[in-house]
């Protein structure tokens, strides 16, 4: 890492750091509690991720900024709820996922093919009028209530570290698993992408899409694959956000969250969203606590854009993003 | 070519389609029945609530057409339609149906009925809103139009207070209010103010921005301030989702209360078991299921197929039964305009006559059937509520059991708050204030 | 052959550079304009005023700001409500705190607040592009939304957080009524769209297209970036304000902050994408679109005869609505404006085939 050129990106992140740790300096905050938010906050960070992870993996591999993946993750949830009313959890599961791949490969011919070559802002509204689509399509097959979807998470928080600190520390034991199952699935990924031959045809086809195709990969089966890949994802983000809340429509407006973590992280990086996901997750819940109440309440629902757009006022193209080149 | 043939059609054909669509609209409309419009959403974050109210509502207009053959012989129409708890889709909505002479519209929705409390003053339309709606309309001299009936939030506030206050002196001590942030949650916080200042209580409030379901900074702010009481004053999944994250955070439930709208099954039922304990606000009825209502509704609709719930098991759910009641108060202020005005086809203005002089006693209530569901009600012009009670039920991990008396507000304190911001709204819109004393 | 400009010679500068050229243009719009201020009045049903005709001019104008943001400069924004919302409780709190204001000078001075929010919003572009701009104002829309739930000043301290609009009067003249409600609206947006019209045809406008083009060639040649972008968002957001004005005291009459969320950009920037970017009549179209088709979605069935629960009529909506979306960007992508314009190009031929 260059440090001398990522100075201003280092100077930021030591900003926010020290930002994040004021609270204890001011004497707002003592240590187990500031604990308690960071770790909520970190941990909700991660479920952010794992929303921004589809996105970013759709954009690396075909340029095209997917809005409907929170859509997507709805009716991934919505589907293995009503489908697990009637069958067995993994059999629910695996028919879920053989439907996100049958979706993924609809999107491919029905939108994305027709409109190849346009600009990124029409392929952008595309994705709105998909996420449109499968909010109506998955309410309209489904139903508007809420689900509860059981997979087992632990409920009951755990206390943490109670003989050092008096009161101990409370960890959200939902939110840990949930953060250990994104950290699996990150795993997952960066093996298929780094040993399998469609992983190194989908980094391929994500560098360069011309010469991908000199080479002979075929892109339309590859954007079906990334878009299945990316179903999984949404997949796995349902059950995940499912648990927790309740599959219900909301869990579509969650994935707007994911957007700062996008920017923050970077469109096309995979570590990006992670740490972009914590970044956002620690700021927001940091802030929503200690600096809420002086400015009334409420204001984790803005913190996390405002915070992306300084950051981007610094570095335009994210945290690991590859850089903008303008070719007048 | 042939695409752009295809386009032009299709762009055609769309605006074909559009105009026909508008033109169409407001067919005729029987002079025979009275129309009751009904305002809901069955989609979106709120749907879960608004569904089985919604459900409610209709199934007892449609009892009283199947079992009574309407209101002394003259049948009700009623049309849904669709807001999605948007005000813009409310008034467009209320436009929209105008033309069909409706007599009542229950918009569930407080700021829906903000938006149309200033248009019903011209239309001469009644607003029924029973147990939501601006507290202030419960002065008939200035809202000559809104009838707030079974209770409002500022009722609902001081009754919360009353209730803790019996457990122990308040002074102190710290509540918390987690609401929601809109006109509907913002509503008991003046009441709540100023009762923090008289019986020496903090008062915490921590805004939940809609639809509410990020509220994990909110409880872990909880967690650390300790509160004695938390009050929820949420709707659709931000109740759901403050259960939850209140057991994330192990905040004991018995020390939660929810308003009446905080306190139903789609509220309870995802946490499951984990959600014993809390406490809510009955709204004068609870989850009473085998009343002789609901056995007219099962034997009138449901056992010949024309139920509107989806499944059986609903009906004399909390919401099923608060838009049950909603349906009856508009139904009982139209037999009450008939009785004075003749067994015909009501107007507006009639109706409101009606809703101002409703007497529904102990022996009516009896008779229709909701006993034990409802406190009787009587409204006048200088009070368009018509009762202000309510009682506590608690939820047991199955079902909602009452566990307190029955409270009555405060009226000392609440009447001059009503009057002063009843007079602040006719300055500001120049409007003039009935004598009640000498309105008929 | 209808739309032939062959024999109409210009003869002075000035009729070389009106704005409507050829005589037919000049003659569907004068008629459009006399048609609407003096035939609509007489034959539209008081629904078709209150339900129709006054939100569609309205949102026509909010869309014509935008239009000339992400049309015209090629700026993308997602913060549209948030704009409104600031015109709405600008005017609000004008009509509140000053009342010897007119209406007209109230909303002249909510569009000036919104273009100063919009200016203050907009310099974030000039580092950012793209869709990192559209996630950008995003933060704007949030931001404001949670400003006017949260600070009371800008509602006057009411308690509940809703506000309602006195009533209306221009001139001292008292707007009552749905007709004199739309001709209000009517003139402003008439008088607005001509302001548009004339300032894309210009030399700022000329500044504009030329960023949204190749902004970095654009700087080459002399243009202004700054200056170029600052002065697109403080027009787009002082027609957006006006409209969010508009909206707030003739339509709503009452309202709060929630009426102005995120769903009302995307609804914007759907009008603005199917009516056609870079085209003030795309604006027009595409808010007439946007405003009818859920109107007509919902009598549909009920015309047809099929009986649909009000739920499934509404998730049909949503799905009709975003598959509509898709057939346009793949069938126009430039919009109504587009066919509109193709259908004029085949006026100069027909009846003739070539």
């Amino acid at each position: 890492m260059d440090f001398a050129r990522h100075r201003l990106t280092i100077a930021f992140l030591a900003l926010l750091a020290l930002a994040a740790a004021a609270p204890m300096f001011l004497g707002v905050a003592k240590f187990p509690q500031w604990l308690e938010v960071a770790l909520g906050g970190l941990l909700t960070g991660v479920l952010y991720s794992l929303v921004a992870l589809g996105l970013v993996l759709i954009f690396k591999a075909s340029g095209v900024f997917n809005f409907a993946q929170g859509a997507m993750v709805l009716f991934a949830a919505l589907t293995l709820v009503r489908l697990a009313e009637k069958m067995p959890l993994a059999l629910a599961i695996a028919v879920t996922l053989a439907i996100m791949i049958a979706m993924a490969w609809v999107i491919e011919r029905v939108v994305l093919r027709p409109l190849v070559n346009q600009e990124g802002i029409v392929l952008f509204m595309a994705t709105l009028g998909v996420a449109y689509f499968l909010d109506g399509f998955g309410q309209s097959l489904w139903g508007s209530d809420i689900y509860t979807l059981h997979v087992g998470m632990p409920k009951e928080p755990k206390i943490i570290l109670e003989s050092t600190f008096d009161g101990g520390v409370l960890v959200d034991m939902e939110d840990f698993v949930a953060a250990i199952i994104a950290a699996v699935l990150v795993a997952a990924l960066a093996l298929f992408f780094q040993k399998t031959a469609t992983g190194r045809a989908l980094r391929a086809v994500a560098d360069d899409h011309q010469a991908a195709q000199s080479v002979g990969i075929p892109l339309n089966r590859i954007w079906v694959i990334v878009w299945s890949v990316a179903g999984l994802v949404a997949l796995v983000a349902g059950i995940v956000w499912g648990s927790k809340l309740g599959v219900q429509f909301s869990i579509s407006q969650v994935a707007l969250k994911a957007l700062p973590v996008v920017i923050l992280g970077g469109f096309t990086s995979i570590p990006g969203a992670i740490v972009g996901g914590l970044i956002i997750g620690l700021g927001e819940k940091l802030s929503e606590v200690y600096l809420g109440p002086a400015f009334g309440g409420g204001i984790e629902n803005w913190f996390a854009y405002v915070l992306a757009l300084v950051f981007l006022l610094f570095r335009p193209e994210g945290l690991f993003g590859e850089k903008i080149i303008d070719r007048v | 070519m042939k695409r752009e043939y295809r386009i032009k059609a299709a762009a055609l054909a769309l605006a074909v389609a559009g105009t026909l669509g508008v033109a169409l609209d407001a067919l005729a409309q029987s002079s025979k029945e009275i129309f009751v419009p009904v305002l809901v959403y069955r989609t979106g974050p709120y749907a879960p609530n608004g569904v089985p109210w919604a459900n409610g509502f209709v199934d007892y207009l449609k009892l009283v057409n199947a079992r009574d053959g309407g209101v002394n012989g003259v049948k009700i129409a009623y049309e849904e339609c669709e807001t999605g708890y948007a005000t813009d889709r409310g008034v467009e909505c209320y436009e929209r149906l105008k033309s069909k002479h409706p007599v009542a519209y229950s918009p569930l929705s407080t700021g829906i009925t903000y938006a149309l409390t200033d248009k019903v003053f011209g239309d001469h339309i009644v607003l029924i809103t029973a147990g939501y709606g601006r507290a202030d309309s419960v002065d008939g001299a200035v809202f000559r139009w809104n009838f707030p009936m079974l209770g409002t939030y500022w009722d609902g506030a001081d009754i919360l207070v009353q209730h803790v206050k019996a457990k122990g002196s308040l002074k102190g001590k710290k509540i918390a209010l987690v609401y929601h942030d809109s006109p509907y949650g913002k509503e008991p916080i003046p009441v709540l103010e100023e009762l923090a200042k008289r019986e020496g209580f903090e008062l915490l409030k921590l805004p939940v921005t809609a639809p509410g379901v990020e509220q994990k900074a909110t409880w872990l702010q909880i967690r650390q301030q300790r509160p004695d009481y938390v009050f929820v004053w949420g709707w659709g999944v931000m109740n759901s989702t403050a259960l939850k994250e209140a057991i994330a955070v192990s905040y004991p439930r018995a020390q939660i209360y929810g308003v009446w709208w905080s306190a139903a099954e789609p509220d309870v039922v995802p946490a499951e078991m984990a959600a014993k304990g809390y406490n809510g606000l009955a709204l004068g009825h609870s989850a009473e299921k085998t009343e002789p209502i609901h056995k007219d509704m099962i034997k009138y609709l449901y056992d010949k197929g024309q139920g509107t719930a989806a499944n059986k098991s609903e009906i004399g759910s909390v919401l099923y039964n608060r838009g049950m009641l909603s349906a009856m108060l508009t139904v009982e202020s139209i037999r009450a305009a008939q009785k004075k005005y003749g067994n015909r086809v009501v107007t507006g203005d009639e109706v409101r006559w009606g809703a101002e002089h409703l007497n529904i006693d102990a022996a009516r209530i009896k008779a229709l059937g909701v006993e034990g569901m409802m406190q009787p009600v009587h409204t006048s012009c200088a009070d368009h509520g018509g009762v202000h009670a309510a009682r506590i039920h608690t939820w047991d991990g199955s079902e909602w059991s009452y566990t307190s008396e029955m409270y009555t507000s405060e009226t000392k304190y609440l009447a001059p708050l009503i009057k002063s911001s009843a007079e602040k709204y006719a300055a500001e819109k120049k409007l003039p204030i009935e004598d009640c004393g000498k309105a008929s | 052959m209808i739309y032939r400009e062959t024999g109409q010679f210009k003869t002075t500068y000035a009729s070389d550079s009106q704005l409507f050229p050829i005589l037919q243009d000049r003659a569907f719009v004068i008629g459009a304009l006399v048609f609407a201020f003096v035939a609509v009045p007489f034959l539209a049903s008081d629904y078709l005023f209150r339900a129709i005709l006054t939100p569609f001019l309205i949102l026509a104008l909010a869309a014509l700001g935008l239009n000339i943001l992400v049309g015209y400069c090629g700026q993308v924004s997602l913060g549209t409500g948030g704009f409104m919302a600031v015109g709405a409780y600008a005017a609000y709190n004008f009509a509140v705190r000053v009342p010897q204001l007119d209406l007209i000078v109230i909303f002249i001075l909510a569009g000036l607040c919104a273009a100063l929010v919009g200016v203050v919003f907009g310099i974030p572009s000039l580092r950012i592009k793209g869709f990192y701009l559209a996630v950008a104002t995003l933060a704007a829309q949030f931001f404001i939304d949670w400003a006017f739930a949260r600070i009371q000043w800008f509602t006057n301290d009411t308690p509940s957080g809703s506000v309602s609009a006195p009533p209306l009067s221009v001139l001292g003249h008292a707007i009552q009524g749905p007709v004199q409600k739309y001709l209000l609206v009517l003139s402003i947006v008439a008088v607005a769209a001509l302001v548009a019209r004339n300032l894309t045809r210009g030399a700022i406008g000329r500044s504009w297209m030329a960023t949204r083009d190749m902004d970095v060639a654009a700087e080459v040649i002399g243009i202004r970036p700054l200056h170029a972008k600052l002065t697109a968002f403080a027009v787009s957001s002082f027609f957006v304000g006006m409209s969010g004005a508009l909206w707030a005291f003739v339509y709503l009459g009452s309202w709060e902050p929630l009426a102005f969320d995120v769903n009302r950009s995307f609804q914007l920037l759907f009008m603005v994408i199917i009516g056609g970017l870079g085209s003030i009549l795309g604006s027009f179209l595409g808010a007439a679109f946007i405003v009818i088709l859920p109107l007509v979605l919902n009598q549909l069935p009920t015309a047809l005869g099929i009986p649909l629960s009000t739920a499934m009529i509404s998730h049909i909506e949503f799905m009709v609505f975003g598959a509509l979306i898709v057939f346009f960007l793949i069938a126009e992508p430039r919009g109504l404006a587009r066919l509109w314009a193709i259908g004029k190009e085949k006026l100069r031929l027909w009846p003739f085939p070539h």
